[in-house]
């Protein structure tokens, strides 16, 4: 089967917290997967200054990283995952973190692995300030190797702003054959996944899942 | 949670070197969600202090204020502790929908 998803053999994923390939990714990833393409998922940190803790909450910020991390295994799982790494950063101080160590660690995967596509948050229109410092440090790794040897990246935005600057996406994937891993994946994050503005207070019915999850978008970063 | 019983674990760690992490936040999708809402958050972990006066008030959600040797620390919107801990004081405000508010955690040692 000669589909996208065979072009990638290795794919690296960088993120900065437990569930963004959850609700980002995870189609994506568990189509390129089912077409033999190797996984590697680098997760900067434990999620450990999340706000959502569950419904009613049965974490602290004490026990959060352990039950994320916990989440995070069996979110990549249920994805297909064959490597997961978690690059102990702290969560939500990305964007403070010496970028000399996030570029070296970024890197270090990057000369590990050799990937032929890496995806990230697009850097300025991804909302949360740790999503933004990941995608700037990885694209800024990238734009360090020479050009005939950097890998397409691929970057997830969802400012309100974002087509105004950087127009549509450019890679549209649809997922509808892989939502049984896709929410999976999501409900593997227990501790976040029943917050409202997420998934909703109620069970979605199929057709609302098929409407809200079946596509993935991406932009393909245009490096100078 | 039961005021009487936090505040003999507030007495507990009167008088010694106690690390405290303190915590409120809005969440920073705050204002991606409502453009009305201020985005703000602001922690402290790991910071050395040691208080000589420290009670808790309110009839719920509680607060909590700690006379340091050099000042003050308060805490507003208290609403669960981990009652599995023993030796540290783990106390957390969540909002009506599960979310953290505020934190406030004190302990002997580092968290």
């Amino acid at each position: 089967m000669n589909t996208i998803h065979n072009e990638h053999e290795r794919i690296l994923v960088v993120y900065p917290h437990p569930d963004d390939e959850a609700f980002s990714v995870s189609g994506t990833l568990a189509k390129y997967i089912e077409g033999g393409s190797q996984v590697t998922y680098a997760c900067l940190t434990l999620g450990e200054m999340g706000r959502n803790m569950g419904i009613p909450p049965f974490a602290n910020r004490v026990t959060l990283p352990k039950i994320r991390k916990q989440e995070l295994i069996e979110a990549s799982a249920a994805i297909g995952i064959q490597d997961l790494r978690m690059l102990g950063f702290h969560d939500k101080m990305i964007e403070f973190e010496d970028p000399q160590l996030l570029d070296d660690s970024i890197m270090a995967l990057i000369q590990e692995l050799n990937p032929s596509l890496v995806i990230t948050f697009y850097p300025g229109f991804s909302v949360h300030p740790d999503h933004d410092a990941t995608g700037e440090a990885v694209i800024r790794t990238i734009s360090r190797l020479p050009v005939g040897e950097r890998p397409l990246v691929h970057c997830v935005a969802f400012a309100h702003n974002q087509e105004q600057f950087i127009g549509k996406a450019d890679v549209i994937v649809d997922v509808t054959g892989f939502l049984k891993q896709k929410m999976a994946s999501i409900r593997a994050h227990r501790s976040q996944f029943q917050a409202a503005e997420l998934v909703g207070d109620r069970e979605l019915n199929e057709e609302e899942i098929q409407a809200r999850f079946g596509r993935e978008r991406f932009w393909t970063y245009p490096f100078a | 949670m039961q005021p009487q019983d936090i505040q003999l674990r507030i007495n507990e760690l009167l008088d010694q070197d106690v690390y405290v992490h303190l915590e409120l936040t809005s969440g920073a999708y705050a204002h991606h969600y409502d453009s009305s809402k201020h985005p703000a958050s602001a922690f402290i972990t790991n910071a050395a202090i040691r208080y000589t006066q420290g009670s808790i008030s309110g009839t719920g959600p509680y607060r909590v204020g700690l006379k340091t040797t050099q000042g003050w620390l308060y805490a507003e919107g208290l609403t669960h502790i981990d009652e599995q801990e023993q030796e540290r004081l783990i106390l957390a405000g969540h909002d009506s929908r599960g979310k953290l508010v505020v934190a406030l955690q004190l302990s002997r040692e580092m968290f």
